[in-house]
């Protein structure tokens, strides 16, 4: 049973912990250092990832029927398998079928296969919601397959799909913490090592935490500011 | 009705002409049923044609056949006298930009304004530089009216306003024949007005059209030829003047004297 003085003991532990010089010695400049790994690992994976679901989504939504059913056994199997295990195949089964990555770019390879077959899903969703009227619309115009798409379908379909896909970026930014199973080392890496290192784990994974804390907050804001900026009368919320 | 003779076309076309637009025997099921059984007509430059007929009769999926947004099953189409290959995609989409059509639920853009709803396929699709879409799309608001509503989105616009800009999309792109599906349908009643008066513009101006309707009065003033549509096929047709005349004992005198009697 957890008593009051269990509780005191904690709270005393936290707060001795506490201890400037050894943060910003030896906490920050690591950290720092597996900040800047992991936002090097978040921007192309968030950007690819979208991109490589714009795509599956469309092929999902609108393609030709292998073209579909070959988008939704991609979906099937990344949504459907651990993305450690994913990373395990691309970073050491792979380079014994004749494909070496390096540990950074086999994170990258994995976060944007992954994502993009979520994003996909949901894309897929916003696709599809889009007014038949208005593809006719846009085809007894003379527009052409991909040019309605491009210009008619896919804005309103991003439009409606940015929540959900916002939602995939905060996860993705999580998620990159399992880079360390391609031994890139980054934000969580580095956590790990100077507090083993240490041995002062509260401290070191505290503000480990907060770091995370600190990039998804700054993902929220940047979405926050996307939709507003997306805007228009007639979708979603009218403000 | 405004209209002194009804009877008189706008603009007669010269013997040599090949009509504007013409169906030739254009059947289609869907479902398995049939739909379109072997429907033919023809337009002449500057003619008014009004489609009536009980629901299910097929009038609209005969619209939508003709510019195949519904692929005919067998037919034949033409253009001023050349017949689409509506299996060549790129003829089709030729065809299509010189085939204007207006919806019962006007299917704007939802995320385009007034302006470049009516702008987005004299750039996209006839590749007309920014500057000069804008333009001329900004001269087709001014046609039906709507200077003033150029900024805003189709959810800020009232129905009839709405259609309006469709008219202007679609006459943006100078079409040769323009097909309208039930275009005051979907109006409250007080909106109905707007949207007949940008039509009577039009067949005044000598567009050639090719429109389903319930609105009878507008159609004995205007139209040059009443087609009526039952169960797929074409049942009868003539001027406004021989189907409407008092006493005659057409289907379309008793249709339309139905549509009287529940005061449409």
């Amino acid at each position: 049973m957890l008593t009051p003085d269990d509780l005191t003991t904690f709270i005393q532990g936290l707060l001795s912990s506490i201890d400037a010089g050894f943060l910003l010695d030896r906490v920050a400049p690591a950290l720092n250092r597996g900040l800047l790994v992991t936002i090097k690992l978040v921007i192309p994976s968030i950007i690819l990832g979208v991109l490589l679901g714009i795509a599956l989504g469309a092929a999902r939504a609108f393609g030709q029927r292998p073209l579909r059913r070959a988008g939704d056994v991609y979906a099937y199997i990344f949504r459907g398998v651990p993305l450690i295990v994913q990373l395990f195949i691309i970073y050491n089964a792979l380079p014994k079928l004749g494909l070496a990555l390096d540990g950074f770019a086999a994170a990258v390879l994995g976060f944007i296969m992954c994502s993009g077959a979520y994003h996909s899903e949901y894309i897929r969703g916003a696709l599809l919601s889009v007014r038949q009227g208005q593809i006719r619309a846009a085809q007894a115009l003379g527009f052409s397959r991909s040019g309605l798409l491009l210009h008619v379908v896919l804005p309103q379909a991003l439009r409606r799909a940015l929540p959900a896909c916002g939602n995939e970026f905060i996860y993705l930014i999580k998620y990159t913490s399992l880079a360390y199973m391609t031994t890139c080392v980054d934000l969580t890496s580095e956590a790990r090592n100077l507090a083993a290192y240490t041995f002062r784990f509260p401290e070191v994974f505290m503000v480990c935490g907060l770091y995370y804390l600190a990039l998804t907050s700054l993902a929220g804001l940047g979405l926050r500011w996307l939709e507003k900026k997306a805007h228009i009368p007639g979708f979603g919320r009218s403000k | 009705m405004s209209s002194s003779n009804p009877a008189t076309p706008a603009i007669r076309p010269a013997a040599a002409e090949p009509p504007v637009l013409e169906a030739r025997n254009i059947c289609v099921s869907l479902g398995g049923r049939l739909i379109l059984d072997e429907v033919s007509t023809t337009l002449a430059r500057g003619e008014l044609k009004v489609v009536i007929g009980p629901s299910g009769a097929g009038k609209s999926t005969f619209l939508q056949c003709i510019n195949c947004l519904t692929p005919p099953d067998s037919g034949r189409l033409f253009l001023e006298g050349r017949e689409l290959n509506r299996h060549d995609s790129f003829a089709l989409r030729r065809f299509r930009q010189q085939v204007g059509m207006i919806f019962q639920d006007f299917n704007l853009f939802d995320h385009l304004t007034a302006l470049d709803n009516v702008s987005v396929a004299l750039r996209k699709v006839r590749g007309l530089p920014a500057k000069e879409a804008k333009e001329r799309a900004m001269q087709e608001l001014e046609r039906v009216g709507l200077t003033l509503r150029a900024k805003l989105y189709p959810a800020e616009l009232s129905g009839g306003q709405k259609q309006r800009v469709a008219f202007a999309r679609a006459l943006a792109m100078d079409p040769k024949v323009l097909l309208l599906d039930e275009p005051t349908s979907a109006l409250d009643p007080e909106l109905v007005g707007e949207v007949l008066e940008v039509i009577r513009h039009l067949a005044k101006g000598g567009m050639t059209m090719l429109m389903v309707t319930h609105q009878m009065d507008f159609a004995r003033a205007l139209a040059n030829e009443i087609v009526f549509m039952d169960v797929g096929k074409i049942v009868e047709s003539g001027s406004p003047a021989e189907l409407l005349a008092p006493g005659a004992c057409t289907r379309t005198a008793d249709f339309c004297g139905k549509l009287d009697h529940m005061g449409l």
